[in-house]
C-alpha cells in the first residue's frame, strides 16, 4: 500500500515541520522529492538527513518570477512531476481593523497566488501523463475562520474552493486535486505558547493532544498514492476531532 | 501537403490518438475526433509550443477543425 517508487514530488514549504515531515513521508515510500523553500541551508540539511533521490529547489513563492520557475526546475532535476504538495504557508495576523492592506496581500500571496500559479504549471505536463496529485495545506481555520486571521483565514478558504474547481477539470485526466486541513499542530510557532495556552488549546480537542507533523505526513501519503484515485475536490481534516465539519 | 499542415496532424494524431486518414482539413476536432473541451486547450497549448505563437482565447474559439487550425498557424506565423 501507499507505494511512491518512481514517482515524483515537489513539496513547498519544505523548511517548515509540516513540509519536512511530508518530504520524508513520501520519500520513504519510495518518490523522489523536490523540496524547497526560502532558507537553503535548512533545505540542504533535510537533504543530507534523507540521502539519495533529493533535489534542493531554493524558492521566494512572494515572488512571481521564482514561482514560474520553480515546476520547470522540478521537472527538469526529476524528469517529470507526479505530486505537488503546496504546503508553503505564511501569516501576518493582526485584527482586521488594524490589518495593514501589505499584511493582506502578502498572505494571499504566497498562500493562494503561488498555489495556484505551481498548480497551472504542473497541471501541464500532469495532464499530458494521464496522472497526477495536487495536494494543498489548508487549515481548519479556513473553514471555521478565526479572530485575528481574516488574511490567513481567507487564503485558506480560497484554497478550498480553488481545489475543488481544478478537482474538476481535471479529473478526467486521472489527476486528483485535495486539501489537507490540520488543526492545531505542534511546531515551532505551538512551541512560543505557554503552558496555560496549550492547556486552553487542547480543552477543545477531543483527541487531548496537539496534533503531530506526521499525522499530518500519513494524511498528504494517503492523497499522493495510487490507492486515492477515486478521492478528489475533498479537503480530508486532521485535527483530532477539534471541528467536525 | 503544406509542413504546417503535416506537423499539426502529427500533433492531433498524437494527442487524441486518432487514425491519421481521419485527420482531413474538415475533420471537426469535438465532432469527429472525439476530443472534450480539455483536449482542445491541450491542443492549442501544443500548437502554440510547436510553432512558437500564441493563440489568444478569442481565436481559439474559432479554431473548430483541422483545417481552422492550419489556416490560423500560417497566417500567424506569416
Amino acid at each position: 500500500m501507499f507505494d511512491l517508487t518512481g514517482k515524483t514530488a515537489l513539496v513547498t514549504g519544505a523548511t517548515g515541520g509540516i513540509g519536512a515531515a511530508i518530504a520524508r513521508s513520501l520519500h520513504k515510500q519510495g518518490a523522489t522529492v523536490a523540496i524547497s523553500g526560502t532558507r537553503a541551508e535548512v533545505l540542504e540539511t533535510l537533504k543530507a538527513e534523507l540521502g539519495e533521490r533529493v533535489h534542493v529547489l531554493p524558492c521566494n513563492l512572494g515572488n512571481a518570477e521564482e514561482v514560474e520557475k520553480l515546476v520547470p526546475a522540478a521537472e527538469a532535476a526529476m524528469g517529470s512531476l507526479d505530486i505537488l504538495v503546496n504546503n508553503a504557508g505564511i501569516t501576518r495576523d493582526g485584527l482586521a481593523m488594524r490589518m495593514k492592506d501589505d499584511d493582506w496581500a502578502q498572505v494571499l500571496d504566497v498562500n493562494l497566488t503561488a498555489s495556484f500559479r505551481l498548480s497551472r504549471a504542473a497541471m501541464r505536463g500532469m495532464m499530458k501523463r494521464r496522472y497526477g496529485r495536487i495536494i494543498g495545506i489548508t487549515s481548519v481555520v479556513g473553514v471555521t475562520g478565526n479572530a485575528g486571521q481574516a488574511n490567513y483565514a481567507a487564503s485558506k478558504a480560497g484554497m478550498i474552493g480553488m481545489t475543488k474547481a481544478l478537482a474538476q477539470e481535471l479529473a478526467s485526466r486521472n489527476v486528483t486535486v485535495n486539501c489537507i486541513a490540520p488543526g492545531f499542530i505542534a511546531t515551532p510557532m505551538t512551541d512560543a505558547l505557554n503552558d496555560k495556552q496549550k492547556e486552553a488549546i487542547i480543552a477543545k480537542v477531543p483527541a487531548g493532544r496537539l496534533g503531530t507533523s506526521d499525522d499530518v505526513a500519513a494524511a498528504a501519503l494517503y492523497l499522493a498514492s495510487a490507492e486515492a484515485a477515486y478521492v478528489t475536490g475533498q479537503t480530508l481534516h486532521v485535527n483530532g476531532g477539534m471541528a467536525m465539519i | 501537403m503544406s509542413d504546417v499542415a503535416e506537423r499539426v496532424k502529427k500533433i492531433v494524431v498524437e494527442h487524441l490518438g486518432v487514425d491519421a486518414e481521419k485527420v482531413n482539413p474538415e475533420a471537426s476536432f469535438i465532432d469527429d475526433l472525439g476530443a472534450d473541451s480539455l483536449d482542445t486547450v491541450e491542443l492549442v497549448m501544443a500548437f502554440e509550443e510547436e510553432f512558437g505563437i500564441e493563440i489568444p482565447d478569442d481565436a481559439a474559439e474559432t479554431i473548430q477543425t483541422v483545417g481552422d487550425a492550419v489556416k490560423f498557424i500560417e497566417k500567424s506565423a506569416a
